[in-house]
């Protein structure tokens, strides 16, 4: 006889019991420390820092380790704390122009003032598995030396100097957020950036690459990357001028893209932009590459129909918090109106039968 | 910035704005119902109604504007403490409170536009009393119709004219509310 | 209670919220932009009915969440669960007793009363989404009242199919004016849009917040010669024998043995709670 189904809250807390279990996993094992994911998964905390659009590398590390290393359920946390905070201010915009650099490379010119500096990179290293990892050794060392160098000029101030590249005008108008504000189409591009700066790392990629293969093809060279610490300052009223609120490391990407020009308008490299928290440069260059495909209307390119080029198509799909949900809820009960599809279905076979019936006779 | 600039707010905000919420939803659901709602004071000569809605709705992203009426230091004060609305000209109001005949004429307010008919001006009016007779009421939250004390009738044709453009009123009297959307059709008996 | 605040949104938020609910009380149907928050449940699991609810609920009030028609699935556990912890509010299963009641998928099979609101979730909010994509085309059409497509689309089905193949998020027209998606539920529901109850529909994930007002006019969208047919399945619950409810079809055993029972669990155990029984009621006593 049948009894309809009960006990949904039990299993709820039962299921919730079980997590936490397996997420600690075999209590022989000893369990992860905030400081450990912090200080050695700090890629993955980065990420979970860019996405969730909120620096702070402990709560991204707890928030690695509650989730079980599965980065958007990690980002998902941090997003959903971040929405409960108060709003105290909003700092100056920072200046990567006096970035303390760990790395900085320029693809466009063998050498230029302040150097390329390679710094902490996977680029040239064999993709080898390294066994010896597997063991606990002993803390390697690098070496280290005075710089001598105490400014690092853009690649693309230096273009932007002779006229070659377009010039990006200053404003101080405070741009939109799009965690305050609905997102409207037309966005522009200040909306755009911090879509992409929070969007999917994966998404960003893609979108990104299918520019390089040809939809909406736009010519990038990496003008520079740089990634480092920045001061972030923040007026004070009541004091009347700014302080230093922090320090935090992003990385910031330039492209050089594709010439405009005409008869008239002398030919220009265009720029695309890609900054993000943290060292996060797979993710800034295809932001910067992305951003500059989005941007043809504005530099007068043709619209290709290309994914890239479609603003509303981009910016809606890239979060990767809100796909997430609404993928995952196909898994909720949908009987009701799977029943009326059900209803429907027969009533129309139910039809084309007497139809066909009636035919025949 | 006066004392009694200071006073007058929420004393549970969560939990006052809560319930004044719902009175206001109720009022504007219910064109004619009059609902009472409590909880803050303003400066004279705001009604503590208005008072009570306006911090339940607004804050530092309502631009509001004042009525000649209620254009005083005082409330100016109050505003600033209490909500941190910037103060605006009537045609970039989110909301404008004032008496009836200081407002006028609302047309001076936005109406929204076809694509975005809900960037328009809310008016909080501060009445002498609300009571339920008066005009005609007809539209959507009303059963047949309704009756309320209005203090015009014919720019609140007009406004419904608009519709789907147009304004919203909120009504207020000593610690009372009711509202008109714009899709009360209004006549007189 | 927790150390979050009142229904967990803070103030700023709720205003937020709260003046977008109100913009669309007083244009019945139209889609409101509203600056969604990010909420500790995913997009796509009731965050906007969630958040117009916390915009709503107060202390005094009696809360029911049913999904399904039911208040024991497990999203409607969790969510009532969230809002008994975080507002301390009163719950029930029994629409009667609710004040403010989130659906997922139904309206409730007893009317609803003049002191009740209804919060739906609502996954896709734009009724015109599956027939044009883009935001900027859909804007412009319900700004220009251009619901063309949309009654090409029901025509389509008509000549492929002899009948309209949309059987469930049923478009309707509010108080003649905008097209408007009365969200996934079943379109045997569609009549009862016109309540006595406050409707407000809450879109998280896509941002817009949309309502109907008490006594509104709202229209099924049909044809002169194919009225809306809110039809359901051809029998009587069997476990409270209502012929007058929508049904959940449940499979009992492998061989193609089913029953049908009311979607509405509070509304069937009330039935059988008055001695009223189906084919299959387990309650043995009353067995005819």
């Amino acid at each position: 006889m049948y009894v309809a189904v009960k006990g949904g809250e039990r299993a709820i807390d039962n299921a919730h019991e079980w997590l936490a279990e397996e997420r600690r996993g075999d209590t022989d094992i000893a369990e992860l420390s905030i400081a450990q994911i912090r200080e050695q998964l700090a890629l993955a905390v980065n990420r979970v820092m860019a996405e969730g659009s909120l620096y702070d590398p402990d709560l991204a590390a707890l928030a690695i380790k509650q989730s079980r290393g599965d980065l958007i359920e990690a980002i998902f946390l941090i997003r959903a704390y971040r929405t409960t905070l108060p709003r105290i201010g909003h700092s100056k915009p920072i200046e990567t122009s006096d970035m303390a650099c760990d790395r900085r490379i320029s693809a466009t010119f063998k050498d230029l003032p302040g150097g390329q500096i390679l710094g902490p990179t996977f680029d040239y290293t064999h993709r080898l598995l390294d066994f010896k990892l597997a063991a606990e050794g002993k803390a390697p060392v690098a070496q280290t030396r005075e710089t001598d160098v105490d400014r690092m000029p853009r690649v693309t101030d230096f273009l932007n100097q002779d006229g070659l590249i377009q010039t990006e005008t200053p404003t101080d108008t405070s741009p939109p957020d799009l965690t305050r504000q609905p997102m409207q189409f037309p966005a522009g591009r200040p909306l755009r950036l911090q879509n992409l700066t929070r969007g999917d790392e994966g998404f960003v990629l893609s979108i990104a690459y299918s520019t390089q293969r040809g939809y909406a093809r736009n010519h990038p060279f990496v003008g520079e990357l740089r990634i480092g610490r920045v001061v972030v300052e923040m007026d004070i009223p009541a004091l009347g001028f700014a302080v230093d609120i922090g320090e935090i490391t992003v990385t910031e990407c330039e492209t050089v893209n594709q010439f405009t020009g005409s008869k008239t308008e002398p030919a220009q490299f265009t720029r695309g932009y890609g900054l993000v928290f943290g060292q996060t440069e797979r993710k800034a260059i295809s932001m910067a590459l992305v951003d500059r495909a989005l941007r043809w209307e504005e530099l007068g390119e043709d619209n290709m129909g290309a994914p890239a080029q479609d603003e509303e198509f981009v910016l809606a799909h890239s979060d990767n918090i809100q796909a997430t949900g609404f993928l995952e809820h196909i898994k909720l009960p949908h009987y009701v109106d799977f029943q009326s599809e059900l209803e429907l279905v027969r009533k129309l076979r139910r039809e084309t039968a007497d139809a066909t019936k009636e035919a025949a006779e | 910035m006066e004392l009694r600039s200071l006073s007058g707010g929420f004393e549970n905000a969560p939990i006052d704005a809560s319930r004044a919420f719902r009175a206001v939803l109720n009022a504007m659901a219910r064109p004619g119902v009059i609902e009472p709602i409590t909880g803050a004071q303003g400066p004279a000569p705001m009604s503590s109604a208005m008072a009570t809605v306006m911090l339940t709705l607004c804050d530092p992203e309502t631009p509001i504007y004042l009525a000649a009426s209620h254009d005083t230091p005082d409330i100016r004060d109050w505003i600033a403490f209490h909500i941190g609305a910037p103060i605006v000209t009537a045609d970039k109001a989110a909301f404008a409170i004032g008496t009836w005949d200081t407002l006028c004429p609302v047309t001076q307010f936005p109406i929204g536009t076809s694509e975005y008919p809900d960037q328009s001006a809310t008016v909080i009016v501060d009445v002498e009393h609300l009571d339920q007779h008066g005009a005609t009421l007809r539209g959507p939250g009303i059963k047949d119709t309704a009756q309320l004390n209005l203090p015009d009738v014919v720019a609140f044709q007009m406004n419904a004219v608009l519709f789907p453009l147009g304004l919203d009123f909120i009504l207020t009297a000593g610690d009372q509310v009711a509202a008109l959307p714009r899709t009360t059709k209004v006549e007189v008996v | 209670m927790s150390d979050y605040n009142f229904a967990y949104l803070d103030e700023q938020t709720k205003r937020m919220i709260r003046r977008a609910i109100l913009k669309g009380v007083a244009i019945p149907g139209y889609q409101v932009p509203f600056a969604s928050r990010e909420m500790p449940m995913p997009y796509g699991w009731g965050t906007g009915g969630v958040q117009v609810s916390a915009a709503c609920l107060t202390p005094e009030d009696t809360f029911k969440v049913i999904d399904q028609g039911a208040d024991d699935t497990t999203n409607a556990v969790s969510i009532r669960k969230f809002f008994e912890f975080t507002a301390g509010v009163a719950v029930t299963e029994h629409t009667g007793e609710a004040t403010v009641i989130q659906t997922r998928h139904r309206i409730p099979e007893e009317p609803l009363r003049e002191d009740q609101i209804l919060v739906y979730q609502v996954p896709i909010p734009e009724p015109l989404r599956f027939l044009e994509p883009r935001e900027t085309e859909t804007r412009k059409m319900h700004a220009l009242e251009e619901y063309g497509l949309m009654h090409v689309k029901l025509y389509e089905d008509i000549s492929r199919h002899g009948n309209i193949a949309t059987s469930y998020a049923y478009p309707v027209k509010v108080e003649g004016r905008y097209v408007m998606d009365p969200s996934p539920i079943p379109k045997f529901d569609n009549p009862k849009l016109e309540m006595a109850a406050i409707q407000l529909f809450g879109a998280g994930r896509e941002q817009r917040i949309y309502a109907i007002p008490p006594y509104t006019q709202v229209i099924s969208l049909d044809f002169e010669d194919y009225p809306f047919d809110p039809s359901k399945a051809d029998h009587p619950c069997d476990l409270c024998g209502a012929e007058h409810t929508y049904l959940d079809e449940v499979i009992i055993d492998d061989a193609g043995g089913r029953m049908f029972v009311c979607s509405d669990t509070d509304y069937c155990a009330g039935r059988q709670a008055d001695g009223h029984r189906g084919r299959l009621s387990p309650i043995q006593e009353a067995a005819e």
